[in-house]
């Protein structure tokens, strides 16, 4: 890692002063896990630079984790840090400059205050948002800002660019100024990859950023990016599996600006909202009282239907350990009055396996679950809910990919969701409902959620299936193959 | 009872102790009853109130009480309850909880004076309850005795002496359907139906010679090597000659040839026979008919040996269930009404389909017990194995065949019908209707998988699984991984060798050599390490081995997917991997000569970009870009510094060292990726055949295996990549030599490095399995394993420390439920069963271990 600053001022050479950094000296400085270097490869009172090299220990840094468990994936040890300009880039710093950060200067008290023009280049910076989201952070601050792209690898052309850029930020400002903005800014870029030894985060964000960041336009993102960096339970079973077939996880705070969270809410709120209003009128219409919620992720659903007392019995199943924790914790289970918690159950389970725990409910709800199933699969799914399972209802809905069109933003062919392993049209999407109704005997209603496009339809589409009770003694139909 | 000084109980049953305070039961107890099978009330109150005699912890006590007696007859172990039992109420608990579990209960009554018991009680310092007590419980139990019989017990034993109490002996008698000491061979027979002819043409294609009475009758059937025979029931009604059926049977069954349940039309015939109202349908006017002509004699004879037909056979050990309708694990060897009634007539829905016939529940689908059973009474076109049970009756008297399946052989030998007897209510099955149906045994359970599990294996004993690592993998199973009958096996992890003594290496051959001959081995092969991802390759032969033998939807013929179970590719393009498969082992001739419809292959799809293209580009490359962004430039700012005069040459060649490192690094993760197109680029490397029909292959050499490889490589040049192998006797240091040599030219010339494994394949140490490979991985490929610079020496003596312990246990774990999944793969076992090893790989893979080992 490697920054450097040039002052340009007269007598700029000052720059040791601000810094408390003598020019002519090679200073060591150690870290958690490495060493800071600091010295002036050029310092004329015309032209002074400063240069902070950091040298990381790849071992100590992966020994001296947190809590001391092993890393589960080998992105932990084959790592940038190293080399690209975020977190631990920002800690040598604040180790490194802390007097001049703080605005200290007791040789010199005058020249904190000083605005110099200044030349700071950070040679390897992460920057995966873009060269635009590099912009967007420093130019409200004053600074003229060059960020060069670098290929990912010159060998390998078709992978065109890394996410990094040779970063060089020229503006006239207080040394501390700068000091500060780098201090905050770059873990802020690092983003996913942001690393912290300490766990005061709030308390330094405040120092280094009380004095620009409340008037900075991107103020919301950048506390957020700083703050939440917390990547759940790195011990998960789940995690490791994913990284031991060399899949990439999947990251959730890139890209998005809101609170993180709710993988299933792929829409803006209204939309999700309106689904599920949806899905509880067909419930109350259907007169269910059992009601389990397959695939219920964090409890969104849950929490409606434990809203309205004539849901007697809610069970919320999915296949994912940490969305049922998480349901957990947003319902707030530990502490719910007895009476509420003996209508909610919490299942992990699947719709891939036979489970004698879903049987017997009024209704069994697949909200925007059938698009994560691969399609080989399906018949599988058919076969547990509407063969196994056998609820009076099932309630289904999964996007409509005749309206991804009214989405701008979203690429044309791709779909609203990473994990999406389809979208139906609607055409597709009645198909496959019918089918699944005549083989396990249940009749088919559909309806759009939602305001429907005269031309492509609603955003998401819902099915509701009825099981046909005068046909129930025809057994044999639950044995067909369903897909 | 013919002989009051000996008690018989069945072997299994539930004891009531009846009798008031101070009778002795409990001391009755102790003296013939085992330590554990007596549950006592009082203990029970002792239990939850620390006061044997708190009447206010009754409640509780009994709680207790009826729950261990519970654990205890589910688990078919015959138990005693020592409490005064003299309430009706009290008794009816206890019967109805012995119904609940299909155990019969029986009734000791320890009917002493009650001044024996007021005298006992006496010299008792915690009895200290007054004499209107044990007068009360004396009238209660007074009113009782008349109707123990009716209450449903079915012995009540009365001993009315002290002297009786102290000296009568207990006799455990088996259970009527308790053959376990019956071990065969056998040959077990589908519905007759009145079948004779074909029965005697099955019998005869068996191999049995048949005994034949004067008239030429057919009354015995001798197999020469001790075979019997074994009948599933519903011998007769439908069929032209019942009696000529039943008489060989019951002569066979006499004669000790042959045992035989009864079908729900024996059942039916003898209350018709009894004068009992039933509907004459279904063929049982025909058998009337016949019957008749038979005269009263043979009539009688038939009615008394129905009757005494025992509704199921538990067989050889317990491995084998006869019943005519199959029987529910809970019911094996239990005895109640409801245990005759599924063993009878099955499990139905309680609907009825369109032709007036009940609709039965495909209780096989559930069946996850250990025991074979071998039953009847629904006709399928073709015998099927679902989960360990096979259906026998393939209609022989609609026109269909009469089967017998030979056991311990699992040989299906049929006849055909020598004509249609008999026409039948509803449309017999067409093979290809049956052949739509849903395979029931491919239904797999959450109870197959979940929670904290020990997975029983013939090579490692019993490997747990943990609760937490079952729930990771139920994620991955469920959201990645391809339909679980395509995946029969997951390859087990491998460790690394010992780490290396010497100063600039972190793993070389000569720890992989050394490692073997302690372990006793004398030869090993060295087979390179491919650069791409682990592929478990299953290819059928075509699509009807693929659809009967796993259960294909048209068109897929097998798999190629990831060591945790994905897909490698979409479904165009795995099928065009395994057509390529296919024709390769087809020309080399393998189906044929493995005598196999499949194969399933251990291999190495290459490149690695095929599946780790996003994991290259964003954590490899990535890293990479990161380093040239900024090592280059700071070797210019030092050289500025430098060249001011300050002091930064150490610095300065640290710095150079690592950009020689970064650079080292870039071309170590370039070698695994180049650009493909569909397969084009794509490349398989087989190197082990891990299960073909019938057999696992770890007993095969691995030079039989690499021979395999070779010939589907010569099969297919283009696509089937050959592995490299170098063999090394580990007696000869000339030998190890020279393959440490064959190493370091393989990783020289950029190779990721190679496996060691016994030549032998399959070894065991005197303790335990051997580690059935070692890795030992080039200096180079380790950089983007572990560093970049993990070559510089003050790194590297801090990484030598690594532990290898958990992750070899791992290994040699995962290695153990791998070959049980062949193996039961290769026997032919249910889905759940192969499926339950499979998962555990996979859950074990969720524990913490170093990945860069």
């Amino acid at each position: 890692m490697l920054l450097t600053m040039t002052s340009t001022a007269s007598s700029a050479t000052d720059l040791g002063f601000v810094l408390h950094k003598h020019p002519d000296r090679v200073q060591t400085f150690d870290l958690a896990a490495g060493r800071a270097h600091v010295f002036y490869p050029e310092a004329t009172p015309e032209r002074c630079t400063v240069a902070l090299l950091v040298e990381t220990d790849p071992v100590a840094l992966v020994r001296g984790k947190q809590g001391g468990r092993p890393a589960f994936s080998l992105g932990e040890y084959v790592n940038d840090r190293p080399y690209a300009g975020g977190s631990h880039l920002a800690q040598a710093l604040g180790r490194v400059f802390r007097s001049a950060l703080a605005g200290s200067c007791p040789h010199r008290p005058e020249l904190v205050d000083r605005v110099v023009p200044l030349d700071i280049r950070v040679a390897s910076v992460p920057a995966p948002g873009g060269l635009d989201r590099v912009v967007r952070l420093f130019a409200p601050l004053g600074w003229s800002v060059d960020a060069t792209p670098m290929a990912l690898d010159p060998e390998v052309p078709r992978w065109g660019e890394a996410a990094y850029v040779d970063l060089t930020l020229t503006g006239a400002m207080t040394v501390r100024a700068a000091l500060q903005h780098l201090y905050v800014l770059l873990p802020v870029l690092a983003g996913s990859k942001h690393y912290w030894v300490s766990s005061d985060e709030v308390d330094k964000l405040l120092r280094a950023g009380s004095e620009w960041l409340p008037a900075h336009p991107e103020r919301e993102w950048i506390t957020h990016r700083y703050l939440a960096r917390k990547r759940e339970s790195v011990d998960d079973a789940l995690a490791r599996l994913i990284a031991l077939d060399d899949a990439v996880s999947e990251d959730e705070d890139e890209g998005g600006g809101g609170g993180g969270g709710e993988q299933r809410e792929d829409r803006p709120v209204p939309l999700a909202v309106c689904r599920r209003a949806a899905v509880l009128a067909e419930l109350r219409a259907l007169d269910a009282h059992h009601v389990v919620d397959l695939g219920c992720g964090p409890g969104a659903l849950l929490r409606d239907l434990l809203a309205d007392a004539s849901f007697t019995r809610i069970v919320g199943a999915d296949v994912s350990a940490g969305a049922l924790d998480a349901a957990a914790r947003r319902l707030r289970l530990a502490r719910m009055p007895d009476s509420q918690r003996a209508r909610l159950e919490l299942l992990h389970s699947s719709v891939t396996y036979r489970d004698p725990r879903l049987d017997g409910a009024d209704a069994i709800v697949l909200m925007e679950v059938v698009e994560h199933v691969d399609p080989e699969r399906l018949p599988t799914l058919a076969r547990t809910v509407f063969g196994s399972a056998r609820p009076r209802a099932v309630i289904v809905t999964t996007p409509n990919v005749e309206f991804n069109v009214r989405y701008e933003g979203l690429a044309p062919g791709a779909f609203r969701h990473p994990d999406h392993r389809f979208e139906w049209t609607r055409a597709e999407f009645e198909d496959w409902c019918q089918s699944v109704g005549a083989a396990y005997g249940y009749a088919v209603r559909l309806a759009p959620v939602g305001e429907v496009d005269p031309e492509v339809g609603p955003s998401t589409q819902m099915a509701v299936f009825t099981r046909a009770d005068s046909a129930l003694a025809q057994g044999s139909e639950a044995e067909g193959s369903g897909g | 009872m013919t002989d009051d000084r000996v008690l018989t109980l069945p072997e299994v049953c539930l004891v009531v102790l009846i009798g008031i305070s101070g009778s002795g039961k409990s001391t009755f107890a102790e003296r013939v009853f085992g330590e554990f099978e007596t549950v006592s009330s009082d203990y029970c109150r002792g239990i939850v109130a620390d006061d044997v005699n708190d009447q206010a912890a009754t409640p509780d006590a009994f709680a207790l009480l009826h729950h261990i007696v519970g654990a205890r007859l589910r688990r078919g172990r015959l138990t005693v309850v020592d409490a005064t039992n003299v309430q009706r109420d009290a008794r009816a608990q206890l019967v109805a909880l012995a119904r609940e579990h299909d155990v019969l209960p029986v009734a000791i009554v320890l009917n002493v004076p009650e001044s024996v018991a007021r005298e006992r009680n006496r010299t008792r310092a915690d009895r200290d309850f007054g004499d209107h007590v044990t007068r009360r419980q004396h009238d209660q139990l007074r009113r009782s005795l008349r109707g123990l019989q009716r209450e449903g017990f079915r012995g009540v034993h009365i001993l009315t002496t002290p002297e009786q109490i102290d000296t009568v002996a207990i006799h455990r008698e088996r259970l009527l359907n308790d053959y376990r000491d019956e071990h065969g061979p056998f040959d077990v027979i589908g519905d007759v139906h009145g079948c004779r002819s074909e029965l005697e043409t099955l019998l005869v294609r068996l191999g049995y010679e048949i005994t034949r009475d004067e008239s030429g009758r057919p009354v015995d059937a001798v197999h020469p090597a001790g075979r019997r025979a074994v009948f599933v029931g519903d011998l007769v009604d439908r069929g032209p000659d019942s009696p000529g059926v039943l008489r060989l049977v019951m002569g066979l069954t006499a004669a000790g040839h042959g045992f035989c349940v009864p079908g729900n039309h024996e059942n039916k015939l003898v209350r018709a026979l009894d004068g009992r109202q039933v509907q004459v349908s279904h063929g049982l006017a025909e058998t009337l008919e016949q019957l008749a002509a038979e005269g009263d004699d043979f009539t009688v004879t038939v009615r008394e040996w129905c009757r005494g037909l025992v509704s199921h056979l538990v067989l050889d050990d317990g491995r084998l269930v006869v019943a005519h309708a199959g029987l529910k694990e809970a019911y094996h060897g239990r005895a109640s009404g409801r245990v005759r009634s599924f063993a009878l007539y099955g499990d139905t829905t309680g609907e009825t389909d369109e032709f007036g016939l009940p609709v039965r529940y495909p209780w096989a689908g559930d069946y996850r017990g250990r025991a074979m059973v071998l039953y009847g009474h629904t006709p399928t076109p073709v015998p099927e194995w679902v989960n360990n049970t096979m259906c026998l009756d393939t209609g022989c008297v609609f026109g269909g065949h009469l089967t017998a399946l030979r056991y311990p052989e699992k040989e299906v030998v049929q006849v055909p019908a020598e004509q249609v007897w008999y026409e039948s209510v509803k449309p017999f099955p067409t093979v290809a209707e049956d052949a739509r149906r849903a395979r029931a045994g491919d239904e797999l359970d959450l109870a197959d998988v979940m929670g904290a599990r020990v997975v029983q294996t013939g090579h490692h004993g019993r490997v747990t699984v943990r609760a937490e690592n079952a729930a990771g993998a139920l994620e991955v199973m469920s959201r990645f991984a391809i339909h679980p009958r395509w995946l029969p096996y997951l390859p087990p992890t491998m460790s690394p060798v010992a780490t290396s003594t010497r100063p600039d290496l972190l793993e070389h051959p000569d720890e992989a050599f050394g490692a073997y001959a302690a372990d006793g081995v004398t030869e090993v092969v060295c087979e390179e390490k491919h650069m791409g991802s682990r592929g478990v390759v299953l290819v059928c032969r075509d699509e009807a081995v693929a659809a009967t033998r796993f259960g294909a939807s048209p068109g897929e013929t097998g798999a190629l997917y990831t060591r945790t179970g994905r897909s490698f590719f979409g479904p165009d393009l795995t099928e065009q991997a395994l057509a390529r498969l296919r024709a390769a082992a087809e020309s080399a001739g393998l189906f044929d000569g493995l005598d196999t419809g499949w194969l399933l292959l251990d291999a190495e799809v290459v490149p690695w970009s095929v599946k780790a293209e996003g994991l290259l580009r964003e954590q490899y490359a990535a890293v990479g870009a990161a380093a040239r962004g900024a090592l280059p430039a700071a070797l210019d700012i030092l050289a500025a510094a430098t060249e001011r005069g300050l002091d930064v040459a150490p610095l300065l060649q640290r710095t150079r060292e690592r950009w020689a490192d970064a650079e080292a690094y870039g071309a170590a993760y370039r070698r695994y990726c180049w650009e493909v197109d569909g397969l084009t680029g794509v490349q398989v490397a087989p190197f082990q055949v891990l299960a073909t029909e019938g057999r696992a292959s770890q007993d095969k050499d691995h030079l039989w295996h690499l021979g395999i490889a070779d010939r589907l490589v010569a099969g297919d040049p283009e696509f089937v990549r050959p592995t490299r192998r170098f063999v090394v006797d580990l007696a000869s240091e000339a030998a190890r030599a020279a393959g440490t040599s064959w190493w370091e030219d393989l990783t020289a010339a950029g190779g990721e490095g190679m496996v060691v494994k016994p030549l032998a394949n399959l070894v065991r140490s005197p303790k335990q399995l051997v580690q059935p490979g070692l890795k030992v991985r080039g200096r180079e490929y380790l950089r983007i394993i572990y560093d970049p610079d993990y070559t510089m020496p003050d790194n590297l003596d801090r990484l030598c420390q690594r532990g290898l312990g958990h992750k070899r246990s791992l290994a040699l774990r995962e290695y153990a439920l791998g070959l049980e999944a062949l193996e039961r793969l290769a026997a032919g076992e249910p889905l759940w069963r192969v499926h339950e090893p499979v998962f555990a790989v996979l859950a074990l893979e969720s524990e913490p271990v170093d990945p860069r080992l």
